[in-house]
């Protein structure tokens, strides 16, 4: 090395503070800095810096970490139900209410809250029928679920919720809430009470998160999967639906 | 896949949560509603199976744009809270205090404009390389450096003054 090494620029400094400056340059600069005592107070100042950033912030780190953030943690299955609930679990506390709260179409919100709202127009009016409940009923479900993801042009599914205590009645064509077509899969308990997943395409992409909102005594829970965009509404509990929500996804994605 | 993923996704939370609460001046509410839009918006992006391949830098990338877009316009700037209010175990011995200037630093670490504030952070209290920083911000690396010089040496002017310490001489 020389004698005489070379006066270290501005960006040196701050990575030798960093302590990442490359070894062999390391050595040169301490050496300059040995010669040059103004340089070598003001860069021990920088380093203190960023030993009282440490000792002050550190401690921040220790925090508890508050149930909304724990809720990504719970439930510890392999499955993409994992995925599903840990969404449901994080945005459900966070932003419950949102756009549907006041029925309007909030910037955020978009075309999800007419997605949504033409969903849930579409339980109401169904879900009361008792006997044109549906248009191609549950015994011919093959033929069903064929016909709907032609018209949706997507590879569509009825989710099987025998297990969760409901059983699928049908389904139908709708238009979607921007005049494309949309499908209901409606399921009933054995109370009577009905469960319709509503589905269309999804157009807009994009962000996609899960979302939970109460209206009008009618819960919807929606998410957008790939190309599709769904809507799983009932009467109710949220958890209820939580879990349905959760058997749903499951479901579509085994 | 997804179940790792979360899992890792939930180790950064606790470096997530730090950086929101200072970059928001101890605003607690504030800071973890960021840390959450984060989150949410991290896992919707997952759903359509955009992979990160560098968890961490992308997270504080999500970050860092919600805070520049929504949340550091929105807010008016809150009175600084003394952190030794906010975290009691903070308070230093008098020896130690004399040199590190913890109070003194931290104040003035919040004094700073913005952008210097967060590059300070996101290189000494995260840790994150320049290259990452600068991916991190959106600006180029050589703006990185200077931000962070211009930092350090307004946080060394705040917390030292021109006076001389303890035989040290300052500028």
């Amino acid at each position: 090395m020389s004698d005489f090494p070379e006066q270290p620029t501005e960006d040196e400094i701050q990575s030798l503070v960093d302590g990442r400056l490359e070894p062999g340059r390391r050595v040169e600069v301490e050496a300059w800095l040995g010669a040059n005592p103004d340089a070598a107070a003001r860069v021990a100042q920088l380093r203190d810096i960023s030993i009282a950033v440490e000792r002050a912030y550190e401690p921040l780190l220790d925090r508890p970490v508050p149930a909304r953030f724990r809720a990504l943690a719970a439930p510890k299955s392999v499955s993409p139900v994992w995925r599903a609930a840990a969404m449901v679990a994080l945005v459900a506390v966070g932003a419950a209410g949102g756009w549907f709260a006041n029925d309007a179409v909030s910037p955020a919100a978009g075309p999800n809250a007419s997605l949504a709202r033409g969903a849930v127009k579409a339980h109401q009016i169904y879900s009361r029928e008792v006997r044109h409940a549906v248009e191609v009923p549950a015994n011919e479900e093959a033929h069903l679920v064929a016909w709907l993801s032609k018209r949706l042009d997507a590879p569509l599914r009825a989710p099987n919720l025998d297990a969760e205590g409901y059983r699928l009645v049908g389904g139908r064509l709708l238009p979607a809430s921007d005049a494309g077509p949309a499908a209901q899969f409606m399921y009933e308990a054995e109370s009577g009470e009905r469960l319709t997943l509503y589905v269309e395409q999804n157009r807009a992409g994009g962000e996609t998160a899960f979302r939970f909102s109460e209206y009008d005594g009618v819960a919807a829970f929606w998410w957008k999967d790939g190309p599709l965009a769904y809507v799983l509404i009932g009467q109710g509990e949220r958890d209820r639906l939580l879990t349905l929500a959760r058997a749903t996804y499951r479901e579509l994605n085994p | 896949m997804a179940n790792r993923s979360f899992e890792l996704v939930e180790t950064h939370i606790p470096s997530l949560r730090r950086y929101a609460l200072v970059l928001l001046r101890h605003d607690e509410q504030r800071a973890d509603d960021l840390v959450q839009d984060c989150l949410e918006r991290a896992i919707s992006r997952w759903h359509l199976w955009r992979r990160p391949n560098n968890l961490r830098g992308w997270l504080f990338t999500i970050l860092h744009n919600i805070y520049v877009n929504d949340v550091a316009r929105a807010v008016a700037r809150p009175d600084v809270v003394e952190i030794q209010d906010y975290f009691p175990a903070m308070a230093v011995p008098p020896e130690q205090a004399d040199r590190i200037r913890l109070r003194e630093v931290t104040a003035a670490i919040q004094e700073l404009p913005d952008t210097q504030r967060q590059t300070l952070l996101l290189v000494t209290m995260e840790g994150f390389s320049y290259y990452e920083t600068a991916e991190i911000t959106g600006v180029p690396i050589g703006t990185v450096m200077s931000r962070l010089s211009r930092a350090r040496d307004k946080v060394r002017a705040a917390s030292w003054g021109e006076t001389h310490e303890s035989g040290r001489s300052v500028k």
